[in-house]
C-alpha cells in the first residue's frame, strides 16, 4: 500500500500529516522498500546530519529550555500584579516594561517569562507520556500482529480520525477548577489524544523490521521475545521515535495554547495561551495594543519552528532525498562539484558524497 | 468495495465509540460538576427541564449505568440533544442548527482551497528543488507552528483595524436577514475573507511540505524519467509524477482534517464568527454542558463524514485499493 516512499514529510504540527507515505491506515504490512535504516551492528549511535536546520533547530529549542527553568526568577515584576492602579489603558513598550503593560497594567514581559515554564513543561510532558504510550503499543501491535494487533490499531485510527480539540475542551469542561492548575494533569490530558500517530507510524515499521533476517536470526537463537523488541528492533526505530517525540511536544504547545486561550484551564496560572486569553478579552486585536498578543504568539511559532526544523532534520536523515539544502549550488560549488547542473535534472539525483560533507 | 465497506464500519465503530465516550465523560468526572451548575440552575428553568437534565446525566435517577447509556441513545436516535441552557429554552439541536451552515460553508471552502492551493505549490517546490523555492519550506513551518487564532489576530489587527480593508468580525453586518440579494451575499463574502485566509494560510503548509515531499520521491522514479525521455511536454511529465504523489496527501487527508477544523473553530471565535467555534465557547464560558457534547457530537461526525468522503475519492484514485477485493 505504501506508495513507495516509506516515511516521507513527518507530520507537522496544526495540519495532520499529510505525506506520512502510509497509504492505508493500519491494515496489512506496508510493501514498499524498507526504510534507510542504519544497518544493525554497524551504527547503534546515530550520526545526525550537520544539516543547518538541525543545528538552528537545536539552538532555538535549548535557549527555550533554559528560559523555562530561569523565566520565573528573570521576571522583572510579579506577572500578575498590577504595577500602577492609575491607568486602564494598555501602555506599549517603554524602557521600564520591555513588551508593555496589559489593561490590568500588569507587565507582559514578565508574564512570558512566566508563562514559559508551564507551557513547555506541559508540551514535554505530554510528548514523554505520549511517545511513551506509542513505543508501547505501536511496538507490540507491529511484533504481535493477529488480534492484539487488530484491536490496538482500531484503537490508534479511533483518536486519530476523532477531532482532538472538541473532544479536549468537552474534557477540560467538566473538569473541576482545581483540575486546571495542575500542570501535570493537563499534560497528561493531552497526551491521551496525541500517541496514535507515533504509534501508527511505529507499528508500520516494526513490520518492516521484524521480518528482516537479522530478527529472524535473532529468534532462531532463541533470544526472548523482550530481548529482540529491546535490542534488535527498539534501536532501528530511534529515528521514528524521536520525530515522533518532537512532533508529540508540538502537539502539546499548540493544544496546551489552545486551551489556554479558550480559558479552560485557570487563567490566572501563566502561560502563553492565558496571555492570548487575557488579551482576547480585552479585544487587543482589534484595539491596536499588538505588544499584548505579539510575544505569546511569536513565542509559540518559533518554539514550533525549532521542533519541525529537527524534524525536518531527522526526515532528511530517514531519506536521503528530502536532502535538497545540501545541493544547492553555493554549497554544492563548496564541496567542489561546481559543474552541478543549473536546474535539478528530472529522473537524476544528485549525490554529495558523505566522507567529504562530514569532514570538519 | 471490500475496501471501502471495511473502512464504512470502521466509521460506524468510531461514531458509536465517540458516542460512548462523549457518555462517559461527565460521569466519570471528580466532583460531579454537572449537580453544579443543575443547583445554579434552579429557579431559572422549569422543574421539568431540571428533571429532564437530571436523567440526561444520571442524576438522583434509579437508573442502572447500563439503563442510562440505553436511555441516551435513544435520545441520540430521535435527534433529541438535551435543552441548552445558556440559550433556554432552546434546544441544543435548534442552537447548533443555527450555527452549522457558517462552519460547513466557511471550513469547507477554506480547507478545499488550501488543499488545492497547497498540492499545486507543493508540486512547484518539488519540481524546483534547489532554487530559491526551497526556502518557502521554513516559511510555511512557520505558519504551521503559529496557533491559528495568533494568525487571526495578526489578520484583524493589519487588515480589518489598521488598513480597514475588511469588517472586524461576525458573519455579515446588518442584524435582521434581508433576503439573499446582492449587498448580502457580498456582505457575507466580505466578512468571511479573512477567516478563510487565516485558515488557508495556517494549513496550506502541510500540504505544501507533504506534496513536495512525496513529490520530490516520486520525481526519482524510472517511468517519470522515461516520460521526460520521450520527450513528452513538461507539462505532462508533471502531471505523471503529481498523479501519484497525490495519494498519500488524499489519504493523509484523514489526519489533518481534525487539526483543521479544532483550528477552524478557534479562527471563528477570534472573528466572532457566529459558526460551531463560537457557541462552543459560550457552552464553555457558562457551562452549558448539553450544549458542549451536542457541539463534540456534531463535529466527530462531520469529521468521520469527511474522512469517509476521502477514501471514496482514494479509491477512485487508486486502482491498486480496487483490485484487492
Amino acid at each position: 500500500m505504501s506508495t513507495g516512499t516509506g516515511l516521507s514529510g513527518t507530520g507537522l504540527p496544526g495540519s495532520g500529516l499529510p505525506g506520512t507515505g502510509l497509504a492505508d491506515p493500519g491494515t496489512g504490512p506496508p510493501s514498499g522498500p524498507p526504510l534507510a535504516l542504519p544497518l544493525p551492528g554497524r551504527a547503534r549511535k546515530f550520526q545526525l546530519p550537520r544539516s543547518p536546520k538541525i543545528l538552528v533547530g537545536l539552538v532555538m529549542l535549548a535557549a527555550f529550555l533554559i528560559l523555562a527553568v530561569i523565566g520565573p526568577w528573570l521576571a522583572p515584576f510579579n506577572p500578575s500584579a498590577s504595577v500602577s492602579t492609575t491607568n486602564g489603558v494598555p501602555q506599549p513598550p517603554s524602557g521600564a516594561h520591555w513588551l508593555g503593560t496589559t489593561q490590568l497594567q500588569q507587565d507582559v514581559f514578565s508574564q512570558m517569562l512566566a508563562g514559559g515554564r508551564s507551557t513547555i513543561f506541559v508540551a514535554f510532558v505530554s510528548g514523554v507520556i505520549a511517545t511513551v504510550l506509542s513505543v508501547v503499543l505501536g511496538v507490540s501491535a507491529g511484533y504481535l500482529s493477529g488480534l492484539a494487533d487488530d484491536l490496538l490499531s482500531v484503537l490508534a485510527n479511533f483518536f486519530l480520525v476523532l477531532p482532538a480539540l472538541p473532544l479536549l475542551i468537552v474534557v477540560f469542561g467538566f473538569l473541576p477548577p482545581s483540575g486546571g492548575n495542575n500542570d501535570l494533569l493537563i499534560g497528561l490530558i493531552i497526551s491521551a489524544t496525541g500517541w496514535a500517530w507515533g504509534a501508527r507510524v511505529l507499528r508500520a515499521q516494526t513490520l518492516s523490521l521484524r521480518s528482516r533476517d537479522y530478527v529472524e536470526s535473532a529468534r532462531i537463537i532463541g533470544e526472548r521475545q523482550w530481548r529482540i523488541i529491546g535490542f534488535e528492533i527498539l534501536p532501528n526505530l530511534t529515528p521514528v521515535v524521536a520525530s515522533s517525540f518532537l512532533f508529540t511536544v508540538l502537539y502539546g504547545v499548540g493544544t496546551y495554547t489552545a486551551i489556554a486561550f479558550l480559558g479552560l484551564v485557570n487563567p490566572e496560572h501563566w502561560s502563553w495561551g492565558a496571555i492570548f486569553f487575557w488579551a482576547q478579552s480585552a479585544e487587543a486585536e482589534v484595539s491596536g495594543y499588538w505588544w499584548w498578543y505579539l510575544p505569546p504568539g511569536f513565542a509559540v511559532a518559533f518554539l514550533g519552528t525549532a521542533l519541525a526544523l529537527l524534524n525536518f532534520g531527522i526526515d532528511e536523515f530517514i531519506n536521503p532525498r528530502l536532502r535538497a539544502a545540501g545541493l544547492t549550488r553555493r554549497l554544492a560549488k563548496k564541496a567542489g562539484h561546481g559543474n552541478l547542473p543549473r536546474r535539478f535534472v528530472l529522473g537524476v539525483t544528485p549525490v554529495v558524497r558523505a566522507s567529504e560533507k562530514s569532514q570538519p | 468495495m471490500r475496501v471501502l465497506a471495511r473502512r464504512i464500519a470502521f466509521y460506524v465503530v468510531t461514531a458509536v465509540a465517540a458516542i460512548t465516550v462523549d457518555f462517559f465523560i461527565p460521569r466519570v468526572m471528580p466532583g460531579n460538576p454537572v449537580s453544579a451548575v443543575l443547583a445554579r440552575l434552579q429557579g431559572q428553568v422549569t422543574q421539568n427541564t431540571i428533571r429532564s437534565l437530571e436523567q440526561q446525566y444520571g442524576l438522583n435517577t434509579k437508573e442502572g449505568l447500563w439503563g442510562q447509556y440505553v436511555h441516551y441513545l435513544w435520545n441520540l436516535v430521535q435527534g433529541n440533544l438535551g435543552v441548552s441552557t445558556s440559550s433556554y429554552p432552546s434546544a441544543v439541536t435548534t442552537v447548533i442548527r443555527g450555527a452549522l451552515p457558517w462552519t460547513l460553508g466557511l471550513v469547507g471552502t477554506a480547507t478545499v482551497l488550501s488543499f488545492v492551493l497547497g498540492t499545486l505549490i507543493g508540486i512547484l517546490v518539488a519540481w524546483r528543488r534547489g532554487t530559491w523555492l526551497d526556502n518557502l519550506l521554513p516559511a510555511t513551518t512557520f505558519f504551521q507552528a503559529a496557533p491559528y487564532f495568533f494568525v487571526a489576530f495578526l489578520a484583524l489587527d493589519l487588515f480589518a483595524t489598521r488598513l480597514g480593508w475588511f469588517p472586524t468580525g461576525r458573519a455579515y453586518g446588518q442584524l435582521d436577514f434581508p433576503g439573499f440579494n446582492g449587498t448580502y451575499i457580498g456582505d457575507v463574502l466580505s466578512h468571511a475573507v479573512l477567516p478563510a485566509l487565516t485558515i488557508v494560510l495556517c494549513s496550506a503548509a502541510g500540504w505544501i511540505v507533504g506534496m513536495r515531499n512525496v513529490m520530490v520521491t516520486t520525481m526519482d522514479e524510472d517511468y517519470v524519467l522515461v516520460a521526460q525521455a520521450k520527450g513528452l511536454p513538461k507539462g505532462r511529465v508533471i502531471w505523471y509524477a503529481a498523479r501519484n504523489a497525490i495519494l498519500p496527501s488524499v489519504s493523509g487527508f484523514s489526519l489533518a482534517i481534525g487539526f483543521v477544523v479544532s483550528g477552524a473553530l478557534l479562527t471563528e471565535i477570534v472573528f466572532s464568527y457566529p459558526g460551531l467555534g463560537f457557541i462552543l465557547l459560550q457552552a464553555v464560558g457558562s457551562r452549558d454542558y448539553p450544549l458542549l457534547q451536542g457541539i463534540f457530537l456534531v463535529i466527530t461526525f462531520a469529521v468521520l463524514a469527511a474522512n469517509l468522503a476521502a477514501d471514496f475519492v482514494y479509491v477512485l484514485l487508486d486502482p491498486r485499493t480496487r483490485q484487492e477485493a
